[in-house]
């Protein structure tokens, strides 16, 4: 045995079969579950966080996903990470894995694992390395044809084990699903304890929250730029709304937006370089853009209503927008410079908060239903809306930039909370890592 | 371990994975733009806050200023940004004290009750304040003196969900500066 310790199968140089399938052929095993038609709440392997699976008809991947050999002695547990975000996911169903120790190396035996059926499985290694930094190393495995289906290596520091885990699952969901995962992206969301706010930047699985901005007033509406190096935001620390840029790393800010009066609603253009905001400087609450260094602002709508909540199309050649125009507020939709605009929503009295999918096909948004505001999913080919939630205070929803998941604020059980949702609103899950009065989520960019 | 096995091993492993990628370590900036105090970590842990998130901290509100006019806050109905005539009198006494003090300069603050959106609300409230900024204007004081602001429903009075606590939000405030 070339490794001391390691029990389950012996280790067989020849059998090792390292065909990389470089395929992007989607496993689609049609796989009902009957169980869940009202809503429960099922523990997953990572006891963090619960997934809540609703309705019938769900297609998920069944994928075990071994304890990393090494992982015990390691502040992080990489294969609960990897399983807790494939579950998020909602395209994947973890198998019970109790009792198995693997690694990379190790194939796996096809047979014990079909039997418990898991038509995928991952297994890894995680080892100390003499500078102090962790060698992770893990490979997914094809149950069905008893193939492999590739695996990396990460040589990590201790703060990045639980990226290094993202990464893994990144590998995985693109695998298995042929679509890009998100998990080793960011989010940014705000605090409110007592008499003090934060601004946090966290792992999209809400932990390894890092504060980037604490204030005595409000902050709220943070954007990331498209770059991930900086965020917008409207901050109240001089006794008035103003919009600050803010880059992350250095906490150098900048106030690109104090005219006379409230300024807010800060939205990024897709190229970085403009952002869309609401300014009262004018009266009212009117739109305006302005270059995201700060400058001279360029009015965008001429109306005496209420024009807010500015967010760019994804190609950057409109700007979706909350207006109360025609009485109460719905959503619009007008050129980028400005211009004649039109109606999106027609369903409902009160439809605001606007969010675009990146891949520019669906619009998220609240809609206020008997006094319950609740997120909705219009397919912006089609008009088809679609309520989302449970829940009945969903505010500020934000789409992953694989736009398969979107993340919003919430009440449960009187808490404030943050949830993702898969965008057929079937799989819900609440993110950790903080308590306490918590909102205004944002999702940011894929990093670079 | 035997090292010939294990270096076999590696070259298996590296055969089949293609190339290893490594992730790009996070530069680990202590670089803060801003004076930093952390008095409480909430949770966080020292690891990380050598991290690539600079840490900003504003520190404490700037102290309230006085108030000349006693009766400084005039209440809205819900959804509504009519200035009832009980506020008339409000209204004019302090029409009546700026332009006496032609070098003061007042904001006026609008508020909403906590339903609805951050953002729609901050323009909700922003009607309210103008409308005050308005009713002022019209008994002849300058508009060079006022600054009408909004902050929306995140600074409430009072908390609760039943009407008597809302409607003491829905306002909006004169604060002389």
């Amino acid at each position: 045995m070339w490794c001391d310790g390691c029990p389950g199968d012996t280790f067989k140089l020849s059998q090792l079969k390292f065909g990389l399938h470089k395929m992007r052929n989607i496993f689609a095993k049609i796989y009902f579950s009957f169980v869940f038609v009202c809503l429960g709440w099922s523990l997953s392997a990572a006891a963090q966080f619960r997934v809540d699976v609703s309705g019938v008809g769900l297609t998920q991947l069944p994928i075990a996903v071994a304890p990393f050999r090494g992982e015990s002695g390691t502040p992080q547990k990489i294969a609960a990470i990897v399983q807790a975000d494939l579950e998020r996911s909602g395209q994947f169903r973890g198998v019970d894995i109790t009792g198995t120790v693997l690694d990379e190396v190790v194939r796996p035996d096809v047979a014990v694992w079909r039997q418990k059926g898991a038509d995928s499985l991952v297994s890894g290694s995680v080892t100390r390395l003499a500078d102090g930094r962790y060698d992770v190393r893990f490979r997914l495995w094809d149950m069905v044809r008893g193939q492999d289906l590739g695996g990396l290596s990460y040589a990590v520091p201790a703060a990045d084990l639980r990226l290094a885990a993202h990464r893994i699952s990144d590998f995985v969901y693109e695998k298995l699903t042929g679509d890009k995962g998100a998990f080793s992206t960011r989010i940014t969301y705000v605090t409110k304890a007592a008499q003090r706010y934060q601004l946090w930047i966290a792992d999209a699985d809400g932990e390894n929250a890092q504060s980037a901005l604490a204030s005595p007033e409000p902050i709220i509406s943070p954007a990331w730029s498209p770059s991930g190096s900086q965020l917008a935001y409207v901050s109240f620390e001089s006794r008035k709304p103003v919009v600050y840029t803010h880059d992350i790393v250095s906490g150098k800010r900048r106030l690109v937006a104090n005219f006379r009066g409230s300024n807010s609603a800060p939205s990024w253009s897709p190229d970085g370089r403009m952002l869309a905001v609401t300014l009262s400087r004018d009266g009212g609450s009117q739109l305006y853009s302005i270059d995201a260094n700060g400058g001279e602002p360029r009015r965008l709508s001429q109306s005496r209503s209420i024009d807010t909540e500015p967010v760019y199309s994804p190609d950057g050649a409109s700007i979706y927008f909350v207006s109360d125009r025609g009485g109460a507020p719905q959503i619009y939709k007008m050129p980028a410079a400005g211009g004649n605009a039109e109606r999106v929503t027609f369903a409902g009295s009160y439809n605001i908060s606007p969010s675009i999918s990146p891949d520019g096909r669906w619009l998220a948004y609240i809609s206020r239903v008997s006094g319950a505001f609740k997120l909705q999913l219009m397919e912006l080919a089609s008009g088809v809306v679609t309520s989302m939630t449970e829940t009945s205070a969903d505010e500020s929803p934000s789409f992953a930039p694989n736009s398969r998941l979107i993340v919003y604020a919430t009440q449960q059980q009187g808490h404030e909370a943050l949830m993702t949702t898969t965008i057929d609103g079937k799989v819900k899950a609440r993110l950790t890592g903080q308590n306490g009065n918590i909102r205004e989520p944002d999702w940011g960019p894929y990093q670079k | 371990m035997n090292s010939r096995i294990l270096s076999l091993g590696v070259a298996f492993l590296l055969a089949g994975c293609g190339s290893a990628v490594k992730l790009d370590t996070v530069p680990v900036e202590d670089k803060v733009g801003m004076p930093v105090t952390q008095p409480d970590s909430e949770g966080m842990g020292n690891a990380r806050l050598k991290g690539d998130v600079a840490a900003v901290d504003i520190g404490k509100s700037a102290s309230h200023a006085t108030h000349p006019v006693e009766e400084r806050v005039v209440y809205f109905d819900y959804d509504s940004f009519v200035i009832k005539p009980k506020f008339q009198s409000l209204i004019e006494a302090h029409a009546r004290y700026l332009k006496a003090e032609k070098g003061r300069k007042a904001a006026i603050e609008g508020h909403t009750d906590e339903r609805g959106g951050r953002e729609y609300n901050l323009a909700l409230g922003q009607k309210r304040a103008e409308a005050v900024r308005s009713a002022l204007g019209y008994l002849g004081v300058d508009d060079g003196q006022l600054e009408a602001v909004s902050f929306g429903k995140e600074k409430p009075l009072t908390q609760g969900a039943d009407e008597a606590a809302m409607s003491k939000n829905r306002r909006a405030e004169i604060n002389y500066q």
